[in-house]
């Protein structure tokens, strides 16, 4: 069998026309799998829902109790079975929750590897490679420019500035899940016990975060206690990147705008978005890390979905391996 | 090396000068020697480093990499230090920890002992045992485009703030002046800055004074003042500049201490005085050659060079009119009354060169109302006011209020329309703060609004919310930060936007460009169909330079 006859993209996204489902589909469909919860590829409306317990909590909290019509929860490594095509569950290191999916039949297997990264992270379970002749990879992160420091070091950088600017509020922008709840346990791995405040639409995710065992510290919700700006001197505030440029931002002193994304390695971006304290920490692979993968792997053929397919395919080539863009729609590599 | 590529990596997204400052000053003061001293000269602008071409980087780096994937890394990155920094594979070596990186000290001093020929592995070798940002930062100063909104003034500010406190404070006058004298990596300078050693003593005298400088005429001064005790003189549309000239080494420099000598040959080679001079460079012809003095847009072509073309000098010759005398040979005169300075400086001027020299002549008066008159209608248009200065007064560096004062023309004042606003930085990052603006002009589709300039400044905080709320609420198109406000005939904000000065600019649509333009006031009793039209700002220029 073709690996095309097997998994293909369609407008709507990946499809298996065997199993009769999608995965991470860009707009309703009847079945679908569902790697992970952000929201590029979390959609509600979708018939039915097969994802990672967690995953699926994570859905109903930003979508509410009716976000698809039913629902499975796949253990991690158990094989279950659609219309005579195994599927199963592995850990993809991203985000809590998040999951590769291998898809088999008659011995052909592809991995679809969703959003995935190599480096430690205690808010999720690690990536786990799987033996495929088809890995379908993101390629957010894939030019050789990206290469994640040590998250650890850069959250010294963030500690380096509360001692230069003891006076100014630190804004640290994190996207809501996933990104948020990591920096706050490297904040808190690093020794800081003062509390953290953070933006309401964190709240409900870091809550669900703490609730399977992810501990944050001690978390305040920015919005009420305090009242002057005054009062957040030299506090460490976490929340999403767009509320900082909002009337929301006003409440603290002397905002100082930090940012934690792979997107901070390029200083030009930091700039255009007037983030003065660049952190880079990434939930994605950066470019040795796709690479080994890679070459860990070692797939008959390698499929690009998102981000910079280019430069990832031009790789393969020049290693010999057969890769092809597949050149999706409706995945922003901004969200990181 | 590490700590410096930090601070740079911070002072490039550190908008604010108190943040700028901050950091500068905690660099200074947890940096080892030899190693600030050289940071300091690289942020001054006084690090002279053996200079490595982009085409050498690029063939290095494609030696280890294939070139289409550059190309694709290039292109998204857009800078070639940057590019070369993040993608140059140092992580396949040993891994390298911040405290086995080659120190700044070293990389400078390697860098200035190599051959010809030893450049290449050289630059090879330290790109691999830096770290991404210690690239970066080597390959900015290799290139020599550092550019990271830092002055060499703001530098000695941070000197200044590091030192003390208590007998120990030093002030930036004092830095000043010592500065040109002192060469990185300026271990005697950081030491008196801490109280470890007596203030350096200078080699040669041919350096920067710290000038004196003038206060704004604010109502109600003049009158307490009575006018025989002042001397008037045009103040003229040029660049302070200061002349130093000792035993042969002839300087000129800027009015912050930036050293402008390798921009006006023409002017310096001319000198044939010794001591230090106060004047005004302009371009043109001096009084003595009978030749118009030009105007600051004329000078433009003249400034942020490092050097000058034969065809430029001749197109824009320089001259400098005095109108100071702080040194006589080495003699130190600046204790001496304005007036006994001035009669020693026309001796000299007159010895000097005449097409390169002139003396900045008196204005005489004999009230306050009859120099107000003159100052409304000067007798040249490169006249931006007149200054005042006490007659006795000593030459004294700084801005004290009392013995000089500037009386500028009034600013020009037109409507404008908002077009679009940005986001500021720091306090002001909620806050639509930064607009452009623009007037109207006939065009194919009838009349429009262009462009004709950005403001920042010059409104209060209370005014900022309605500015601020006007935009949020107003909001047309999104481009990045930028956002357009709706802008019509009959709805827009209409803003009095006040400005120094006026010149024809190919840089811009419109073809102005405007000094200083800052909002005098928000006109929301005016619709924008009754704004300023281009022509109104075209007549000024003409006003000022003629036809185009």
């Amino acid at each position: 069998m073709k690996p095309e006859a097997l998994l293909h993209p369609t407008p709507a996204g990946l499809f298996c026309p065997i199993g009769n489902f999608y995965v991470d589909p860009v707009r309703p469909v009847g079945h679908a799998l569902i790697t992970h919860g952000h929201s590029d590829h979390a959609r509600a409306g979708h018939g039915s829902v097969l994802a990672t317990r967690q995953t699926l909590d994570i859905m109903r909290i930003r979508y509410g109790e009716d976000f698809t019509g039913s629902e499975q929860a796949a253990g991690w490594g158990e094989e279950i079975v659609i219309d005579g095509v195994k599927v199963m569950f592995k850990p993809a290191g991203h985000v809590l929750g998040s999951a590769q999916i291998l898809i088999e039949k008659d011995g052909l297997r592809i991995v679809v590897s969703g959003d995935y990264k190599r480096g430690v992270d205690p808010t999720c379970a690690p990536f786990e490679p799987i033996p495929c002749d088809v890995f379908i990879t993101e390629a957010t992160f894939g030019l050789p420019v990206f290469h994640h420091p040590d998250p650890k070091t850069e959250i010294e950088k963030l500690f380096t500035s509360l001692e230069q600017f003891p006076e100014r509020s630190h804004l640290v922008g994190a996207y809501a899940l996933g990104k948020a709840q990591r920096v706050i346990r490297l904040i808190r791995d690093g020794g800081y016990s003062e509390p953290i405040y953070i933006h309401g639409a964190l709240a409900r995710l870091c809550d669900y975060y703490q609730s399977q065992g992810i501990e944050l510290g001690d978390i305040r919700p920015a919005t009420i206690e305090k009242s002057k700006p005054a009062e957040f001197a030299g506090a460490v505030v976490v929340g999403p990147p767009s509320a900082f440029q909002d009337r929301w931002a006003r409440r603290f002193n002397e905002p100082l705008i930090s940012f934690a994304s792979g997107w901070m390695m390029v200083r030009q971006r930091a700039k255009q978005g007037g983030v003065e304290l660049p952190l880079v920490v990434s939930d994605h692979c950066d470019w040795p890390e796709l690479l080994m993968t890679i070459e860990e792997i070692a797939p008959q053929q390698v499929w690009v979905t998102h981000g910079r397919e280019e430069a990832l395919v031009r790789w393969c080539e020049l290693k010999g391996i057969p890769a092809r863009p597949l050149h999706l729609v409706g995945y922003e590599d901004e969200g990181d | 090396m590490k700590a410096f590529a930090t601070l740079l990596d911070r002072l490039v997204l550190t908008p604010s000068r108190n943040g700028k400052l901050t950091l500068l000053v905690d660099y200074f003061r947890t940096t080892p020697d030899p190693d600030r001293g050289y940071g300091l000269a690289a942020l001054a602008g006084a690090l002279d480093l053996k200079s490595v071409k982009p085409a050498l980087l690029r063939e290095l780096v494609l030696e280890q990499m294939d070139p289409i994937l550059f190309q694709y890394s290039y292109d998204y990155v857009g800078d070639l230090a940057e590019t070369i920094s993040l993608v140059w594979d140092g992580r396949a070596k040993e891994r390298i920890d911040d405290d086995h990186q080659p120190r700044l000290s070293e990389v400078v001093r390697r860098m200035n002992s190599l051959g010809r020929t030893e450049v290449r592995g050289a630059v090879r070798d330290l790109l691999d045992h830096l770290d991404p940002s210690g690239r970066f930062a080597f390959l900015k100063l290799a290139t020599g485009s550092l550019r990271i909104g830092v002055s060499a003034r703001l530098a000695k500010q941070a000197l200044a703030d590091m030192s003390g406190p208590g007998d120990t404070k030093r002030d930036i006058i004092e830095i000043e002046t010592l500065w040109h004298g002192l060469t990185p990596p300026y271990e005697p300078l950081f030491a008196w800055l801490e109280g470890r050693a007596e203030k350096p003593v200078l080699a040669t005298p041919a350096i920067f004074h710290s000038v004196m400088l003038a206060n704004p005429v604010e109502t109600g001064d003049l009158e307490k003042l009575d006018p025989a005790d002042y001397a008037a003189e045009w103040k003229w549309d040029g660049i302070r500049v200061q002349m130093s000239s000792y035993g042969g080494t002839r300087k000129l420099y800027s009015r912050s201490g930036d050293d402008i000598t390798g921009a006006f040959p023409d002017v310096v080679e001319a000198i044939n005085f010794e001591g230090v001079i106060d004047g005004e460079l302009l371009v043109g012809g001096t009084k003595r050659t009978n030749a118009p003095t030009r105007t600051f847009s004329d000078l433009q072509q003249r400034l942020n060079r490092k050097t000058v073309t034969p065809k430029i000098m001749d197109e824009y010759p320089a001259f400098v009119r005095a109108y100071d005398f702080l040194f006589q040979g080495d003699a130190d005169i600046r204790a001496d009354g304005f007036l006994t300075r001035r009669d020693r400086l026309l001796e000299v001027i007159e010895k000097a060169p005449h097409d390169r020299f002139d003396l900045s002549e008196l204005v005489p008066f004999t009230d306050w109302v009859e120099l107000e008159r003159l100052r409304i209608d000067p007798p040249d248009p490169v006249i931006e006011g007149v200054m005042i200065k006490r007659k006795d007064s000593p030459y004294q560096a700084g801005r004290l209020k009392g013995p000089w004062f500037k009386w500028k023309r009034e600013p020009y004042n037109i409507d404008a329309v908002m077009l679009y606003a940005q986001r500021g930085h720091g306090k002001r990052s909620s806050y639509y703060s930064d607009f452009t603006f623009g007037v109207w002009t006939r065009t194919e589709e009838g009349d429009q609004l262009v462009p004709v300039g950005k403001a920042y400044f010059g409104f209060t905080d209370a005014e900022l919310e309605v500015l601020d709320k006007f935009v949020r609420d107003n909001t047309i198109d999104r481009f990045g930060p930028v956002r357009a406000v709706k802008a019509t005939p009959d709805f827009g904000f209409v803003l009095e936007v006040a400005f120094e000065g006026i010149a024809r600019s190919t840089r811009h649509k419109s073809g102005v460009a405007m000094r200083f333009p800052r909002i005098a006031r928000l006109r929301q009793d005016k619709l924008p169909r009754d704004a300023d039209r281009l022509e109104t700002l075209t007549a000024m220029i003409e006003m000022k330079e003629g036809p185009p």
